[in-house]
């Protein structure tokens, strides 16, 4: 099967070809949803063939590299088109086509009546062959490419509706979300090529193999290496909505909700934590880096949590959640817990995608309205999408045996024991959060009294809409079951699984297990104690008094201003970073640079060029004999030179 | 016998006239006698140098200058008269459209 792996990456692009050429002209929407449909269904059958044949294999025989063809050769510089198939990489395009598939079935529902219909699909399955790209990719510059494919889909979706309106800080526009998210994400994509050039001066290659033999013989503690996996890590959190360039995430909501669901939840924004994992080994080699990356990550969980707390637009509550997961993933990659982290990627991908697509389908249902102020009841409505919603919430918050519980527990446990205390009691305050505004929105959405106006019919959704929950709910219930840790007598079959990856970045930093069993047995407690307490809170504040909100902020004042506000982050950013430049371009760049020094030029040039011919012009006088009178100077002159030197 | 610098140096008292002379005049056909001058000037070179290293290749020089010379005669000469037929006149001084 590995042969075919071009095949993954191929039907997209077909897909994407068919409904991006002809998909204007196919009037039936539901033959260019399932044209798009199908295109990802097919690589999810391709990729699972692999998965199955390679479970089969030797640990150690598992990994391969199918070439399709040589990309880009100069000199001694030789970059393939080639796809490196592991037990990561088959992982994350398991993950990629199988929840992509649920979402573009979803998105053939929730996009019904849609006159961009077809360029929807179009997009989706051009992100879907850019992601492949990334993950498969087995050099650094494919995987590049397939980096900024998804920046650029995503930048295509977001500002997928270009003529609505879309409120936010310096942003008018639903087109305004997406050149922010753009934009934010080019800083990041500037650190991931200046990390790429420092790795090519380093090994003198680019393929993930090579680089890696390479860090083999490196020493822990390399300065070089601190510098490539910084900057590596810095392109992360573009991609990836860490602290500092975490802002755009929360605007991206001006999208389509699957494509929240899909790039902005389960598959894009952890492509950072994937490429962190990929390169592992090097990161094991930098300590220092490996901090930065567990604090950071803590910090973005704690932060984005708390402003969770005080959202009320369902997808802004669900974006900030998503940033604070992917700081969990962060958290547990930093402390060296590659598996946990990947783990974390894939639950995640399982029940955010099923809150998204949930929070789209009650979206869907109150006629575009997302504030969750005017919603509650709505479990007699649409029962299908609050069973589900709640199932994912229980599993997000991290109630046993929900798929987040096993992989939540598993960083905060791993943050503790490769940790420190106070990466876990950041991460654990974080849970406590994440439980509470998650039941605070499932409170204000579904139960209580109907606050909606007196013109909306809520239904609930079609069943392209209602099965691709179930699925993905189901999956977040069993998700977890693949890494039960060994103190639960589970096999905790993921990290075996991923052992071979991650083994040479586990023998440079040489981890120990040496904490007791009976730390562990606590430490789960107290995270299952954790999820009670926000859920019992977040549920009976909210089911007593849906405008708990109001008191609450009487009560705290500046604190709950601070939160709803998002810390003013998006303030300071604009006040320090965008109006300065803003300003500087158009006083400086544009009006003296610009105007004055290159127009300036380039005109100065032509004027000058006019004025000197203009002189040179009545030279013509238009006399025959002026010009045989010059003929014959000329004539004496060079006759003159010849003759006298 | 006559030295070859005498030929030379009426040849090249004739060829300065008709430089002086196209450069000078205004009379079409007179600028036009004028080449015909400085033509035939360097006809008579070609004849005194042939003469003097008796090598008959500027004699057979002279004929192809007096073809030429009559065949360009021919074609300025209709110049002249399409020139004069158009704006009556044949002084080049009032022929200097082509400028700027």
């Amino acid at each position: 099967m590995y042969q075919y792996v071009g095949l993954i990456v191929l039907f997209p692009l077909i897909g994407l070809f068919i409904n991006g050429f002809f998909g204007r002209k196919i009037k039936n929407e539901t033959l260019v949803g399932m044209i798009g449909s199908a295109a990802v269904g097919l690589s999810f059958l391709v990729a699972a063939g692999i998965f199955v044949e390679m479970l089969g294999m030797p640990e150690d025989g598992r990994s391969h590299v199918v070439t399709l063809f040589t990309w880009i050769a100069a000199g001694s510089f030789k970059v393939s088109a080639a796809y490196q198939i592991d037990q990561l990489s088959i992982l994350m395009t398991l993950v990629v086509t199988g929840v992509g598939f649920l979402i573009h079935v979803y998105s053939i529902g929730y996009m019904h009546g849609d006159r961009g219909f077809w360029r929807f699909f179009t997009y989706l399955n051009l992100f879907i062959f850019a992601m492949l790209n990334l993950v498969l990719a087995d050099n650094y510059l494919l995987m590049f490419l397939g980096w900024e494919g998804v920046g650029l889909c995503s930048y295509l979706l977001i500002g997928f509706w270009y003529d609505k309106k879309f409120p936010g800080t310096g942003i008018t526009w639903t087109g305004d979300a997406a050149n922010k998210a753009f934009w934010v994400n080019r800083i990041g994509d500037f650190a991931f090529m200046i990390g790429m050039f420092l790795i090519f001066r380093e090994f003198g290659s680019l393929t993930f193999r090579e680089v890696m033999g390479g860090a083999e013989t490196l020493a822990v503690g390399n300065n070089t290496m601190f510098w490539i996996t910084l900057l590596l890590f810095i392109g992360a959190t573009g991609k990836s909505a860490q602290i500092p360039l975490f802002i755009w995430l929360p605007d991206a909501m001006a999208g389509p909700t699957p494509v929240s669901a899909l790039i902005h939840a389960a598959t894009m924004v952890t492509a950072g934590v994937y490429m962190v994992a990929r390169n592992s080994a090097l990161y094991a080699l930098a300590p220092t880096t490996m901090m930065i990356v567990a604090i950071v990550g803590a910090l973005t969980a704690i932060m984005a949590a708390s402003i969770g707390i005080a959202q009320n637009d369902i997808k802004k509550v669900l974006a900030y959640s998503t940033v604070s997961q992917l700081g969990y993933m962060f958290l547990a990659l930093g402390v060296g817990a590659f598996t946990a982290g990947i783990f974390h990627v894939m639950t995640h991908a399982f029940f955010k995608a099923c809150l998204f697509l949930g929070s789209g389908s009650v979206i869907h249902a109150m006629h575009e309205e997302q504030d969750i102020r005017h919603m509650g009841g709505l479990k007699k409505v649409m029962p299908k999408t609050y069973w589900t919603f709640l199932i994912s919430s229980f599993a997000i918050a991290g109630f046993p045996p929900l798929s987040g519980f096993f992989s939540k527990d598993e960083i905060l446990w791993k943050a503790f024991s490769d940790g420190s205390l106070v990466l876990w009691i950041i991460g654990a305050s974080a849970a406590l959060m994440t439980a509470f505004y998650m039941f605070r929105m499932v409170t204000l959405t579904f139960e209580g009294e109907p606050r909606w106006a007196k013109d909306k019919h809520p239904h609930e959704s079609p069943a392209t809409m209602t099965i691709p929950l179930i699925v993905l709910a189901g999956l977040a219930i069993l998700g977890g079951f693949v890494g039960i840790p060994a103190v639960l007598g589970g096999g905790n079959a993921i990290e075996h699984w991923l052992h071979p990856v991650f083994a040479q970045a586990h023998h440079t930093m040489a981890l120990s297990e040496h904490s007791s069993h009976t730390t562990e047995y606590l430490m789960m407690g107290i995270s299952v104690v954790i999820a009670v307490t926000g859920f019992w809170f977040g549920r009976r504040m909210f089911l007593a008094d849906p405008e708990a909100d109001k008191r609450i902020a009487a009560k705290t004042g500046f604190l709950y201003r601070l939160l709803s506000n998002k810390y003013y982050v998006d303030e300071i950013y604009n006040g320090s970073v965008v109006r300065p430049l803003v300003r500087t371009s158009e006083s400086f760049l544009y009006r003296v640079f610009d105007v004055r020094i290159i127009d300036g030029a380039v005109n100065g040039l032509a004027k000058t060029t006019g004025w000197v011919s203009a002189m040179m012009r009545y030279v013509q006088t238009g006399v025959v004999q002026n010009y045989a009178a010059l003929v014959v100077l000329g004539l004496v002159v060079v006759l003159g030179l010849l003759i006298f030197s | 016998m006559i030295p070859v610098h005498y030929y030379l140096i009426l040849s090249a008292v004739m060829f300065i006239t008709g430089v002086v002379g196209v450069l000078t005049r205004r009379n079409a056909i007179i600028i036009f006698m004028c080449i015909e001058l400085m033509l035939n000037s360097v006809n008579l070179t070609f004849v005194a140098f042939s003469s003097y290293l008796g090598n008959e290749a500027g004699q057979m020089f002279v004929f192809f200058v007096m073809a030429v010379a009559a065949a360009e005669a021919a074609v300025g000469l209709a110049i002249v008269i399409a020139l004069f037929r158009n704006k009556q006149t044949v002084n080049i001084n009032e022929v200097n459209i082509l400028k700027w």
